[in-house]
């Protein structure tokens, strides 16, 4: 009966008879993300249902609905591992705005190669997420605080930088330093092309009047997003950081007494909301071409609901990265759906709110269950 | 037995918060294989002890030897690293992590290496089931979290992970208060199981009944001070009790409880006998 009777070899221990089976269902039920995936499929029936015949789920359309998801789902990502470590980030947004200004004023004023200006975004964005980190670990204020202050100096510094040098608070004209760029090939452009190009040719996706593909490749954007959200899985389920993660946000005095690096741990999260802010805005301004001091407005809020829709818990301790990408690209299916139902995209806000209450109220009811689950 | 060195000793230990004296002058020894019980009423300067020993505070005068060497601990940490392992009340565990996640953290253990190194699950969770099982604790999946656990069985885990992770000297405080009668058995057995195994045990609490059975030496705090060592075979469990409250204190609450039975029996006497008794029946 006692497994423990032969250490050596118990590696192939007999299934102890008094395991119960526990039924696949109860299994998932006991995943932080298991609310996010019934929403999603929630969300795509209805939407496939409501905008059939709209072009939503043609291949263009689904790269867009993706696009929106993706860009959301990167700084979701870091959001989410932020709030498992059991702190906020509300500078994330204004981090995007300052980053862009810290692209494109030194390439386009400059003369800087476009790689030099973005490794100054990412270095600047690092130290934000520093002092952010150290300030709440050294303060002892709530995180809440700490960034809010934050969401104002770095916004407010995107504009002043950005008016004392060039007078202005938007700076275009950046497409013409992406070619050649090797850094900035990054975060530019799409990937897959041969194999689109290839199934336009099957005739598997509509091809334009040249005889293009609509839909020339995936955007990078979305390969980004697949690869931080497999990362920060990797890390959460498998590395012993993130098992300290976890342990920092459901008790950081329990996780300092068992010897963990909370301090560290926090820093390290704040630095990577920060450059994940960073990516966002590479990609954004290589995107369209341009910065502006306002971009990123509300994207702390959305990466936030992203996260909780996710399952995620606002108290720390419990919630995955699959969740929040989940919670991403719930949010991208609505913003683009209410898009192609022609349904007037004033509602969105107001769907986006409901969309949060029921996932906040859904989460405490999972936690519930997944603590009675003996 | 006084020929062996101590484990863990306190020579002459005091602590003062400012003009506050939590402790005045204790010397306590353990040796390993042995469980020392300190005793107290509240405010008698248990905790106080306790954490001086495992790093949290200073102490103001005197000095704590570990086998016999001088040992001055900066934090918690250092402590651990020597081999004192505290199990405070709170545990130091995460209900919504898993019991793995739970025994291992800080100090998982790994396969791999470089970017890829990783947790070794299969290990953690087969250690993780072995030590609760060694315990005679049944877990039936070490991924559950730890808030689906009874109270009992998490003070267990809690004391598994100190005694798994080389522990020489085990601090239990208030192991036992907040559980019921069978569950305050299992982490006793426990106790009795680690001194078994060759370790230091001081077990802190304030019930006697929990403490007589495993303990082989009972130090009464009282007020700061202590009232002096006591061997098992030298007292005998009334004798603890008195001590420990004050035997005057029991006293009166004997009285008292006396007066209450008296008045109850004289109310129920009146009843049944049909006659609403008097207001001051009892007096």
């Amino acid at each position: 009966m006692k497994s423990n009777a032969s250490p050596q070899t118990d590696a192939v221990a007999p299934q102890d008879e008094r395991i119960q089976k526990v039924s696949f269902w109860k299994r998932a039920l006991s995943r932080p993300e298991l609310g996010a995936l019934a929403g999603t499929v929630l969300v795509l029936a209805f939407f496939i249902v409501a905008a059939s015949g709209t072009g939503m789920f043609t291949p263009a359309g689904i790269v867009n609905f993706l696009e929106v998801a993706a860009q959301l789902g990167i700084i979701a990502t870091a959001a989410a591992l932020l709030m498992i470590g059991g702190e906020f980030d509300l500078s994330i947004g204004s981090m995007i705005g300052l980053a862009g200004i810290l692209i494109a004023i030194p390439a386009v004023e400059y003369g800087w190669p476009l790689w030099a200006a973005i490794i100054l975004a990412f270095s600047c964005a690092a130290l934000v997420g520093w002092i952010n980190g150290n300030l709440v670990n050294k303060t002892g204020l709530p995180s809440f605080i700490v960034t809010l202050g934050f969401l104002f100096i770095l916004r407010g510094l995107a504009i002043g930088i950005s008016r004392l040098l060039t007078g202005r608070t938007q700076i275009g004209g950046i497409h013409d330093h992406i070619p050649g760029d090797w850094f900035a090939a990054l975060f530019s452009g799409e990937v897959a092309t041969g194999l689109f190009a290839w199934m336009a040719s099957q005739g598997w996706i509509a091809t334009n009047f040249a005889g293009n593909p609509v839909v020339t490749g995936i955007p990078v954007s979305i390969v980004w997003w697949l690869a931080l959200t497999a990362l920060a899985t990797w890390v959460l389920l498998c590395t012993p950081y993130g098992n300290w993660i976890f342990a920092s946000g459901g008790d950081a005095n329990a996780a300092r007494n068992s010897g963990v690096p909370v301090h560290r741990v926090k820093i390290s999260l704040f630095m990577f909301t920060a450059l994940s802010a960073t990516i966002f805005a590479c990609l954004q301004v290589m995107d369209t071409g341009s910065a502006d001091t306002i971009r990123g407005l509300l994207k702390e809020l959305e990466a936030i609901i992203a996260v909780v829709i996710g399952g995620a818990l606002l108290t720390g301790g419990y919630g995955s990265a699959i969740g929040a990408a989940l919670g991403a690209l719930i949010f991208g299916l609505v913003q683009m759906g209410i898009f192609y139902t022609g349904v007037n995209t004033d509602w969105f806000q107001v769907f986006l709110g409901v969309m949060l209450l029921v996932a906040v109220l859904f989460n405490n009811f999972m936690r519930k269950k997944a603590m009675e689950a003996k | 037995m006084s020929e062996r060195t101590p484990m863990i000793e306190m020579c002459n230990v005091s602590k003062h918060f400012g003009s506050v004296i939590a402790l005045s002058d204790i010397s306590v020894q353990v040796h390993s294989g042995e469980v020392m019980c300190l005793l107290g009423d509240n405010g008698a300067g248990k905790s106080t002890l306790i954490k001086t020993l495992s790093g949290v505070h200073r102490p103001t005068h005197g000095e704590i030897r570990l086998n016999g060497e001088p040992a001055r601990f900066k934090s918690p940490a250092y402590a651990l690293d020597a081999g004192i392992a505290t199990v405070f009340q709170d545990l130091a565990m995460i209900p919504l992590m898993s019991i793995t996640r739970n025994f291992f953290m800080g100090r998982e253990p790994t396969v791999g290496w470089g970017p890829l190194k990783r947790i070794d699950w299969k290990l953690a969770d087969r250690i993780a089931k072995q030590e609760m099982g060694k315990i005679g604790i049944d877990v039936r999946d070490p991924s559950q979290p730890v808030g689906t656990l009874s109270g009992g069985e998490r003070q267990c885990v809690a004391i598994a992970r100190a005694v798994y992770f080389g522990a020489k000297v085990l601090i239990l405080d208030e192991p036992t208060s907040a559980l019921g009668v069978k569950q305050a058995s299992v982490v006793l057995r426990y106790i009795a199981k680690a001194r078994a195994d060759g370790l230091a045990v001081i077990f802190i609490t304030h019930n006697v009944h929990h403490a007589y059975p495993v303990a082989d030496a009972f130090t009464l705090l009282k007020r700061g001070g202590s009232l002096g060592t006591f061997r098992k075979e030298d007292i005998t469990r009334e004798e603890v009790l008195n001590m420990m409250a004050g035997g005057a204190e029991l006293e009166s609450l004997d009285a008292e409880l006396a007066e209450f039975q008296r008045s109850d029996t004289e109310r129920a006497d009146a009843d049944t006998s049909g006659v609403r008794p008097p207001l001051a029946a009892g007096q």
